[in-house]
């Protein structure tokens, strides 16, 4: 199976600081993979370069195996889903109109629309009497709800997390990440989440990406992290979150 | 309807403009009522301002008439010291497609005025005589202190003393001699205000003052028989009659009436009294509600691009903020001013309009400016990270974010530009504005408060308004 994402030498600096060394990385297609590390690792910055948020200073970004360019950035992002912690809803658009902005804005038919609203409702487990609510309306695991129904809407190729759960209180968060794995299974779904919470990514993971100061510093199972680590920040990071990993 | 507004007022009729004191304003409504009765459709623009701006728009075409005094011809608009024979004062205003008409028969010059107790108590009875008193304070009008044959020669010319010399509104200036907050003020020598207040007039011992016979400028382009109608009143009116006429114009704030006094057929009944107080009120409100509601468009139009221009930065944002805001410094009065001169406004609706486009303008890109500057990076990229182009991503979603920012702009414009809206009667643009100017003029609070008091309420009114709209465009989500 050929990767969906394929990143060549990607490096990236902010303000005189290397945000990213120059970087590889292959995502799979059908598989979630978890970016994790501390605060300021680089992580968030490599989704937002492969969403074209921003430029890469050097290197290219292949997306089913076209380059990632400004001319046709807006196309790719059509058949990518974005969630980001704060949700991204619009506050001035109610949570129907936030989840077909796209469609309608492509010209999709309205039965199409209609019955694709039904399934990611039932999908997402979002009661659709809800969405006529504005999101200032909606607690905020409803909010996520209908952020990750929004990124599905067109049926994305890749749906890229950036610490989609991070604001939730447990409760709410453990709801959503159990119902977030039975969708990406169910959807067989390529997923690039976020996170900087190991367990969250022990949960999700088929492969763990751990980062550190703008660089990979290993990728494999949690098993590889934890039998075979690439260097002593590998055992320091696991071991620092040890007593959620052995619950 | 404003478009009609504007081509109904230029097309036609002879327009017949006035400067903004009593006499010119009756003059000006002698000139009208005369060619009325010649068949010849004539409408009047009262107190529209100074020479400058008088002259300005009689050779733009604005106006076809105006009150004059032969003084001024040579001295403002001639720009020479010598007192030219008539004719050659037609000759040089022939070059610039004027006319004049002969004297009127009354010589309104300049003078310096006085309390009569005072000058007694003083022992002053010339202008020469000032020299003795270097501390008598002295209040001129501002075109007085400016003109060629004004304060500076005469001043040079007698060698006179006193430092304690202000700028003051004539009608004002009058009040302040009376209540003796100055000794001295320039007049004209036919002013009834002299006789009312008991003032004398200092005798111009040294001859300085050119002589000041009233004519009427017209264009030679203007039809033979309305320029026949208007030499007609040459030579048909003395001082005695002017300073008459005058007083009854003042006494009553009626200049319609005033100048009917001319017209000896027994004219001055009171069926020449004019508009009704509701029909006048009418008439200004709708004119001050055309110049502040077609300026706050324009300044919505022009504004809220140029808003969204600004809110990307860079040095073009930061041009585009710095211009709104400079010209929010200028005074208003000299925003007006300056637009006069220029060709394609001079005296009418469209600098009035401009004018006040210019001042909206500053809130509305501000607002808009920072109303988009202020929606959430978050946002901003959700909307880029959907795959919406540029222009969607503007009017789905940055615009309505930012409507409650730019519509509050809209709303200080809109309140600011009620208020401006009263300068415009300066340029004889009307509106609210014209009671208050004519009221300044003739220092009556009666006739001010009837502009100020219905340009506040206006004000209130707009602003209800649009707290009003504010429920209907700002999108629910961001009201809740």
């Amino acid at each position: 199976m050929s990767a969906l994402v394929k990143i060549a030498d990607v490096s990236k600096r902010y303000a005189g600081a290397q945000a990213l060394h120059p970087t590889n990385l292959s995502i799979e297609r059908g598989k979630t993979t978890l970016l994790i590390g501390p605060s300021g690792c680089g992580k968030s910055t490599l989704l937002r370069l492969i969403i074209g948020l921003i430029a890469p200073d050097s290197g290219t970004i292949a997306f089913n195996n076209s380059t990632i360019t400004p001319a046709n950035i807006d196309s790719l992002r059509r058949r990518i889903g974005y969630v980001i912690q704060e949700g991204g809803l619009f506050p001035h658009l109610t949570a129907r109109a936030n989840v077909l902005l796209m469609a309608r804005y492509l010209g999709k038919s309205q039965e199409e629309i209609q019955s694709r609203l039904v399934e990611l409702c039932e999908l997402t487990r979002f009661s659709d009497t809800l969405l006529s609510r504005y999101p200032v309306e909606l607690s905020g695991g409803q909010r996520q709800r209908v952020s990750l129904m929004r990124a599905l809407m067109l049926s994305p190729e890749l749906l890229l997390l950036d610490e989609p759960l991070g604001a939730l209180d447990p409760l709410v968060r453990a709801s959503l990440q159990k119902d977030l794995k039975e969708i990406f299974a169910r959807l067989q779904q390529t997923v690039l989440f976020v996170t900087h919470d190991l367990a969250e990514a022990i949960y999700f993971g088929d492969e763990i990406v751990l980062m550190n100061e703008g660089r990979i510093v290993q990728k494999g199972s949690i098993a590889d992290l934890r039998e075979k680590p690439a260097g002593p920040f590998v055992s320091e990071f696991i071991n620092a979150q040890r007593g959620i990993v052995l619950t | 309807m404003f478009l009609t507004a504007i081509a109904s007022a230029s097309a036609n009729p002879i327009i017949i403009g006035s400067k903004k004191f009593t006499e010119s304003y009756v003059l000006g409504e002698i000139a009208e009522r005369t060619l009325n009765d010649a068949g010849i459709p004539a409408a009047h623009r009262q107190g529209m301002g100074g020479t400058i701006i008088l002259w300005q728009a009689l050779r733009g075409g604005q106006i076809d008439v105006y009150p004059e005094y032969i003084g001024t011809v040579t001295q403002e608009i001639l720009k020479t010291n010598r007192q030219l024979p008539l004719n050659e004062v037609g000759d040089a205003l022939a070059k610039f497609g004027v006319g004049i008409t002969k004297p009127l028969g009354f010589n309104n010059t300049y003078a310096l005025v006085m309390r009569r107790s005072e000058a007694k108590r003083l022992g002053l009875r010339t202008i020469s005589d000032l020299r003795k008193h270097p501390a008598l304070k002295i209040g001129l009008t501002h075109e007085f202190l400016d003109r060629q044959d004004g304060w500076r020669p005469l001043r040079e010319r007698y060698g006179l003393p006193q430092q304690n010399v202000i700028g003051i509104d004539h009608a004002l200036g009058y009040a302040a001699l009376v209540n003796g907050s100055i000794d001295v003020k320039d007049a004209y020598s036919t002013d009834a205000k002299i006789a009312q207040n008991d003032l004398i007039t200092l005798e111009d011992d040294l001859g300085f003052f050119p002589k000041y016979e009233a004519v009427f400028l017209f264009r030679l382009s203007m039809p033979p028989d309305a320029i026949a109608a208007l030499r007609r009143l040459e030579a048909t009116l003395d001082e005695k009659q002017m300073i008459r006429l005058n007083a009854e114009a003042e006494r009553t704030k009626n200049y319609t009436r005033a100048a009917s006094l001319y017209f000896e057929d027994g004219a001055g009944s009171t069926n020449t009294m004019g508009e009704s107080f509701p029909q006048k009120l009418a008439r200004w409100t709708l004119r001050h509600l055309q110049l502040a509601g077609f300026s706050l468009l324009l300044s919505v139009l022009v504004g809220i691009p140029l808003g969204i221009l600004a809110s990307r930065g860079g040095p073009i944002g930061q041009g585009i903020l710095g211009f709104a805001s400079i010209v929010q410094t200028i005074p208003s009065l000299a925003l007006l001013a300056l637009l006069v001169p220029l060709p394609f406004f001079g005296i009418s609706l469209r600098t009035a309009i401009a004018a006040l486009f210019l001042y909206g303008l500053l809130p509305i890109v501000r607002n808009t400016a920072s109303g988009l500057q202020d929606i959430p990076r978050s946002l901003r990229e959700s909307a880029m990270a959907l795959g919406l182009s540029p222009m969607t991503r503007l009017w789905q979603i940055y615009l309505p974010m930012a409507s409650r920012s730019i519509l509050s702009g809209i709303k200080t414009s809109a309140v600011i530009n009620i208020g401006t809206a009263t300068l415009a009667a300066l340029i004889g643009a009307g509106g609210l504005g014209e009671p208050i100017l004519s009221g300044l003029n003739l220092n009556d609070h009666v006739t001010i408060l009837e502009g100020a008091i219905p340009a506040a309420l206006l004000a209130l009114l707009v602003q209800w308004l649009f707290d009003l709209l504010d429920r209907v465009l700002i999108p629910k989500g961001l009201r809740i």
